[in-house]
């Protein structure tokens, strides 16, 4: 099911939080109000945990994880990075990286099994990304877009992408992640898909201009409507490209 | 290019997404949302005017352009629309595109425009929309309407154009170069006078370009004077009234003049009998007796003011029974025109079969005249002149008789009555009550005058004459000399030239 919000009065929620399958981090707020929806949301499942990155709020456009890691860039200070791994599972390796591009979030799109990469990343950090996240990295554009990060949002079953994505790309890039992916749009119109919603396999949160139209496909391509949160089930599936009638 | 480095390029389809409002199918835009969405959603056109007052003067069909400005403009025409977009501020923001008018009644003192514009929104996208201004025209009367309305007979200035002779000749030639060269356009009032013609300029400007047309073809002598009729103390604003008194040498075509010795002298000694051959902005003098001709500027003349001694009024008709031209023929080309010394035997018509008076006589009209000829000419035999200058002459032997010019009274009398080939147009005149006019000599004169066209392919050279539906070809008009009349080839000619727009003249030429 997806979410409607806002932080602090700004819809770009995929900015202030981060989500995957095993924890959720959410951004210091002035008010309690954005991390007690998460917490009504997910606290039986998964932890959430609010911290700052090298000081920021920015956090879901700085770090990038799944279920088996996260990446933080080498900006992190020590104590953030200490308080990380304390609430953090110990299944997710939490690991900072020396990379010149350190807004991870922006570069690096993921899931479980698969990864978006921006196309100037260091070598030694995709290696990183495939070991510490247990992925299968792709350096791509979207939509001649490097910063793959912000124009796409992945979950394991399904992807949104950039709205101006044109059909032999999405088909790519569809067997690339094997998973369903459609392009379109949030936050009434927006194209930064990634920076205006956070999804996982069973629920998504959206900024709140987000329209009726945008949230519907939203919940079809990410299979939210009958999404229940169980331990995910690593599957193969077939390529498919979902055209809405 | 990229072809050339051998690249290959996969070929993009753009997808579609889904309008993130209303979810129908379109193609992704800068905005994301379909046209109908995003207009509802941004009007491009708020803030701008939908509705204006401008102001029309129902005299002029003009529009004010404020502060001070009148701009004449037909109905539904393109100086309109652009006075109209014009008028709409704060159109600088947005890119106007198209602009076209709406109908709307023309009692209805509605204009309405339809206005497309183009304005960027959100993030990039460029929205094109229409919409409609309504004007209401409101009247109010312009300042030069409202003055003329007030007092209709204003006028600023005025030439009083004045000629001392007895006939009006020179006024009727005058009337149709001032037609041929539009120069009384401006005029706000034309009016006949006793010996003259008066014309109302509502601007000083405009009087003076005329007063130096007039220069221009005839000699002239002008002053001016001006009359104050207000003035502003404060702003030291005063309002005369202009009057420009003009006057034209009383010496016309084929008069005879006799000329002051100390002006003949002066001009190598020319015979003090001269006959004026031309009047422009010169006078040309042409001596009878020994071809000599020369041309007083329209000064050197002021400065004399000598008058004719007989005018073309006292011209009496006579019969040529003998030419004789003397073995070396004496001839000159003066002015186009050619003249040739000859002795002529002549007689008076009153006096042809009824006694045996006969004089012999110079004429200078050798190559038109042949035994038998009807000609006319100033009888000096018979005349009794009180010319001061004639009789500062001691020594002088008036001839008898001086030929001026061929006449072709007989042809006429075949042609009397019938309409004329050609038309010429006439100035608007009011005619003072206060003048005395004699009708019938006027009417003489206006005869007198068109046969004079007829009759000189130079004097026709500055008029513009106009074909004559109701003429028709007669079947003996072959036998009329020809070189009488106007001849059909010259009229055509001078429609050609012409860009009038004449109703009959068009018809004219597509007959």
């Amino acid at each position: 099911m997806a979410t409607r919000l806002q932080f602090e009065n700004n819809c770009e929620v995929g900015v202030f939080s981060k989500l995957t399958n095993a924890y959720c981090l959410v951004a210091i707020g002035g008010s309690e109000s954005f991390y007690s929806i998460y917490e009504y949301e997910l606290a039986d499942v998964i932890p959430v945990v609010k911290t700052s990155i090298a000081g920021t709020r920015i956090i879901g456009r700085a770090c990038a994880g799944n279920k088996n890691g996260l990446l933080v860039p080498h900006t992190t200070t020590d104590q953030e990075l200490q308080h990380l791994r304390n609430s953090l599972p110990d299944s997710v390796v939490v690991q900072r990286i020396d990379e010149r591009l350190n807004a991870l979030g922006n570069h690096i799109a993921c899931n479980d099994h698969v990864a978006l990469a921006h196309t100037d990343l260091d070598r030694k950090t995709e290696e990183l990304i495939a070991d510490v996240l247990g992925v299968e990295v792709f350096r791509t554009t979207i939509a001649g877009n490097i910063l793959v990060g912000t124009y796409c949002a992945l979950s394991n079953r399904g992807g949104m992408v950039h709205p101006h994505t044109s059909i032999e790309e999405l088909d790519e890039l569809s067997t690339l992640l094997q998973v369903p992916l459609v392009a379109g749009t949030v936050n009434r119109g927006s194209d930064l898909i990634a920076a205006g919603m956070t999804v996982n396999d069973w629920t998504a949160f959206c900024g709140s201009d987000t329209t009726a139209t945008e949230l519907s496909v939203i919940e079809n391509v990410f299979k939210l409507r009958k999404a229940q949160p169980s331990a995910i089930v690593d599957e193969m599936r077939k390529s498919l490209i979902d055209s809405y009638v | 290019m990229d072809e050339d480095k051998g690249m290959f390029n996969v070929q993009q389809t753009i997808g579609t997404v889904l309008c993130c409002r209303c979810g129908i199918k379109m193609q992704p835009n800068a905005a994301n949302m379909c046209v109908r969405c995003l207009r509802s959603e941004v009007d491009i056109t708020e803030g701008l005017q939908k509705h204006v007052v401008i102001s029309h003067c129902p005299e002029c069909d003009c529009y004010l352009q404020p502060p001070k400005t009148w701009l004449k403009a037909q109905w539904e025409s393109k100086e309109l629309l652009t006075f109209c977009v014009k008028r709409l501020k704060n159109l600088n923001k947005v890119r106007l595109i198209h602009a076209e008018f709406v109908w709307t009644e023309p009692h209805s003192k509605r204009i309405k425009v339809r206005v497309t514009i183009q304005k960027e929104v959100l993030n990039g996208a460029v929205l094109e929309q229409a919409y409609v201004v309504e004007y209401v025209q409101q009247d109010h009367m312009c300042e030069s309407c409202s003055r003329v309305a007030a007092n209709p007979d204003q006028w600023v200035a005025s030439v009083q154009l004045r000629q001392h002779v007895s006939h009006r000749r020179t006024f009727f030639y005058l009337e149709q170069l001032i037609l041929k060269h539009d120069a009384a356009v401006k005029a706000i009032k034309i009016k006949q006078m006793d010996q003259g013609i008066d014309f109302f300029f509502g601007n000083r400007s405009h009087a003076v370009k005329f007063l130096e047309f007039l220069g221009s073809v005839v000699p002239t002598k002008s002053r001016d004077d001006k009359q104050l009729v207000s003035h502003d103390v404060k702003s030291s604003n005063y309002n005369y009234k202009y009057t420009f008194s003009v006057q034209i040498s009383p010496v016309c075509r084929e008069d005879l003049i006799c000329l002051p010795q100390r002006l003949s002298s002066s001009l190598g000694n020319i015979g003090p009998l001269v006959v004026c051959t031309k009047v422009t902005n010169s006078i040309a003098l042409l001596d009878p007796f020994t071809l000599r001709h020369c041309h007083l500027d329209s000064d050197q003349y002021w400065r004399h003011g000598f008058k004719s001694l007989l005018t073309s009024r006292q011209l009496v008709e006579y019969i040529v029974l003998d030419i004789e031209i003397p073995s070396p023929p004496m001839e000159a080309k003066i002015g186009g025109v050619r003249y040739l010394l000859a002795d002529a035997q002549v007689a008076r018509v009153s006096d042809f079969g009824r006694n045996d008076n006969i004089f012999f006589v110079r004429t200078h009209l050798g190559h038109l005249l042949n035994p038998g000829d009807h000609a006319l000419g100033y009888d000096l035999y018979a005349a009794n002149s009180n010319d001061s200058e004639l009789e500062k002459y001691k020594n002088l032997v008036l001839p008898e008789v001086v030929l001026i010019k061929k006449s072709y009274e007989e042809a006429r009398l075949r042609k009397r009555g019938k309409p004329r080939k050609y038309k010429l147009k006439h100035l608007e005149m009011e005619v003072d009550d206060r003048a005395r006019v004699d009708e019938e000599k006027e009417r003489s004169d206006y005869e007198q005058f068109q046969r004079d066209i007829e009759e000189n392919p130079e004097l026709r050279f500055n008029l513009s004459l106009y074909r004559n539906k109701e003429y028709q070809e007669e079947s003996d008009a072959g036998s009329m000399a020809d070189d009488a009349a106007a001849p059909l080839e010259e009229l055509l000619a001078d429609l050609v030239l012409l860009d009038e727009s004449d109703e009959e003249e068009d018809e004219g030429m597509r007959e």
